[in-house]
């Protein structure tokens, strides 16, 4: 996928007097990650397809703060926040999409505290909304009858109630939609939460993304489906540490939908 | 003379409605401990709250054979419960079974009691094998004191309720002897099975076995009553303030530190002064403590749940760290917190006012290990079936972990320096946010 995509930026916008539509927050695993990076791709192939207007703030944005806040360093948190809350301001954002559930959950809830009120989604309730307006068309393409099952990511899920929309997405791709015997509100955490990606974990007998795979291999399928780059990453390492690489692709469901089109 | 089972029967119900008093009391003190935190805004939503969770028991059944089965032992303690009523009425006056007069209703409600009775039997039996025989882990993981607690509640139940319908046996044998006092009524679809026990014994030992039990029912539910404060099951009163004041926000929002804003806010003002004096009505002490490292760190909300929570383990259960073998389990930081909470609670009932005896809930009962584990993913504040926060404490001692102590792990700082170099977890210049799009 190297090919370059264009990508407009507020300043650019701003530039020449325009505002766009949404603001796409790519968030850092989404601009530094080289897997992520393709997810931001796929969802920005759509944002095109779909002819919307949308904007990045590029070297602008920042961490949003998440993982450390959720490590305890409320100080470092707001620092961000509040700085990212300035340069969203300045520009008059009033709507934010983002395909990183960590952000929308910070974005969302814990930004309008210091000052930062947006209507924010995550890709998935942007693209059904899109779907819903008519503006995207989601085939089956190539993953016509596939068999796949959905990861919720416990910040999309159990954090902020979102099940339906990935899976409105997927149904729409005509695939065989599978569910591990955990899902929604009960589903498992891929164990990169709370800042857990960029730690050791503690010790213990398995780690927990083994543990997810599992559920998900027992549902014999041929794609795992995710909605976050970190739940992204356990999930593609656990296929690997179970050798199944090569049988089953871990996929964002941006990219279905962009693959599926051959976007 | 013929006064003193009544004066008797006054005074045990004051000694034990009274020590509870004073319990309750001790109880509300040691919550109020914690800081304050505002709960008094959306008074409908959280009433609701209230009503489907506590008193609908909604989360319960989430686990059907766990959950139907605590609705019986539920709905046999509040119904059977208007039976007391009549106990306390005819203990102090002198009567036997006041609420006669109202006829068919009471062969009703007796009737439905002895049901209630014998159901509760049956659940409280399963429940027995369930946490004493089968292999449920969050049960066996028990032990000392939390197991016999759990299992002395059970016995308790079999006591009162065997008591009850013992006492139903031998009225109905009195009613049917014609005994004085034993007016006919009421309806006994269980304890008619137990009555012919008693064929053949004269009404003096009837009389006897029938006051027997009723004073060892009345008593026993006082003791149980009392019970309670020093056990887990405080819950059948607490499930209820604890899901009305329970957090409103979608779960992935953690609260905001004032404190910490008031600063960020002064460093971000570029008209701010740095160093100007404080202000002078501003009282000197000792600057904000950030994140908890003792429970009365922690909001009054937070010690709530500790005394809340029941022990039942759903939250370890779900928890994905201690799934895999990790430390951590959300139900020991709540039994911790509330074991902390009462030490704390004993040293000011033995000095007067809190004394420093060494020790705090972070280390001396929670280890760090523990905290780090977490993922905070809400699988364990999505159990709760009484909208118990493991998690927010979690938050909070990290909170004092990273904020006061530097004491993050060493990959973590990494992680929280990089973010404030370059604004990105990782070491990735900031001005090269974009190059994706050109790749």
């Amino acid at each position: 996928m190297s090919e370059a995509v264009k990508v407009p930026t507020m300043a650019e916008y701003m530039a020449e007097g325009k505002m766009p539509e949404v603001l796409f927050w790519v968030g850092c695993a989404g601009s530094f990650d080289d897997r992520a990076k393709k997810i931001t791709k796929a969802f920005v192939k759509l944002l095109h397809s779909s002819k919307v207007d949308f904007a990045v703030l590029g070297t602008e944005e920042s961490c949003t703060g998440d993982p450390a806040k959720r490590s305890g360093n409320e100080f470092l948190f707001q620092m961000q926040a509040v700085t990212n809350i300035e340069v969203m301001n300045a520009y008059e954002i009033k709507k934010v999409v983002t395909a990183c559930p960590h952000c929308f959950n910070t974005l969302k809830n814990e930004y309008p505290a210091l000052g930062g009120n947006y209507e924010v989604m995550h890709h998935t309730q942007f693209l059904k909304s899109l779907l819903d307006e008519g503006r995207l068309t989601v085939e089956g393409g190539k993953f016509k009858g596939k068999r796949i099952t959905f990861h919720d990511p416990c910040y999309l899920g159990r954090a902020n109630n979102v099940y339906e929309a990935p899976r409105d997405l997927l149904k729409k791709l005509e695939v065989e939609l599978t569910e591990m015997k955990r899902s929604r509100r009960n589903g498992l955490c891929c164990g990169a939460g709370g800042a857990q990606m960029f730690k050791e974990p503690e010790p213990g007998n398995k780690d927990v993304n083994i543990e997810r795979t599992e559920d998900a291999l027992e549902t014999k399928p041929d794609i795992i489906a995710a909605g976050c780059p970190f739940c992204n990453t356990m999930m593609t390492d656990g296929v690997k540490n179970k050798e199944k690489e090569d049988s089953i692709e871990v996929l964002d469901v941006a990219e279905l939908i962009a693959n599926a089109q051959d976007l | 003379m013929q006064y003193i089972p009544n004066i008797i029967f006054v005074i045990i119900l004051i000694a034990g409605i009274g020590y509870f008093a004073k319990n309750v009391r001790k109880l509300i003190r040691n919550i109020k401990l914690g800081k304050d935190v505002d709960r008094t805004d959306n008074k409908k939503e959280r009433f609701n709250n209230m009503a489907r969770i506590a008193l609908g028991q909604s989360k319960m059944v989430r686990r059907p054979i766990a959950g139907i089965l605590h609705i019986i032992v539920y709905l046999g303690f509040i119904i059977i419960n208007i039976e007391v009523l009549e106990i306390i009425i005819d203990g102090i006056f002198g009567t036997h079974r006041i609420f006669a007069f109202l006829g068919g209703l009471y062969d009703f409600l007796i009737g439905s009691f002895e049901v209630l009775a014998l159901l509760v039997l049956v659940s409280v039996f399963i429940f027995w094998i369930r946490r004493n025989v089968i292999n449920i882990r969050r049960f066996k993981t028990l032990k000392g004191w939390p197991k016999n607690d759990g299992n002395i509640i059970l016995y308790f139940e079999v006591v009162l309720m065997t008591l009850f319908l013992t006492m139903n046996a031998a009225d109905l044998q009195l009613q049917n002897l014609g005994a004085d006092h034993y007016v006919k009524a009421g309806a006994y679809p269980i304890s008619q099975f137990i009555s012919p026990l008693f064929d053949g014994i004269s009404e003096g030992s009837l009389i006897l076995l029938e006051r027997g039990a009723w004073w060892m029912h009345i008593i026993g539910i006082l003791i149980f009553l009392n019970y309670l404060y020093f056990s887990k099951h405080l819950h059948i009163l607490l499930a209820f303030p604890n899901t009305y004041y329970g957090d409103l926000n979608p779960k992935g929002q953690m609260d905001n530190l004032e404190a910490v804003t008031n600063e960020v806010m002064l460093m971000m003002d570029p008209n701010a002064d740095p160093f100007a004096a404080p202000a002078g009505d501003e009282p000197e002490g000792e600057p904000e403590k950030f994140g908890a490292s003792d429970v009365t760190d922690l909001n009054w909300v937070q010690l709530l749940n500790s005394y809340t929570c029941t022990e039942c383990g759903r939250c370890t259960s779900e928890c994905p760290a201690n799934q895999t073998g990790k430390k951590l389990s959300p139900r020991k930081i709540m039994m911790d917190t509330r074991d902390r909470l009462q030490e704390v609670g004993d040293n000011i009932d033995k000095n007067g006012s809190f004394v420093d005896d060494g020790k705090q809930l972070l280390n001396d009962y929670i280890t760090t290990e523990e905290l780090w584990a977490c993922t905070s993913c809400n699988a364990c504040v999505e159990a709760c079936p009484v909208s118990i926060s493991p998690l927010s404490i979690i938050l909070d001692m990290r909170r004092y972990l990273v904020m006061e102590q530097s004491a993050a792990p060493s990959d973590l700082n990494n992680m929280m320096s990089n973010i404030e170099n370059n604004g990105a977890p990782w070491p990735f210049n900031q001005m090269d946010r974009l190059n994706w799009s050109q790749e």
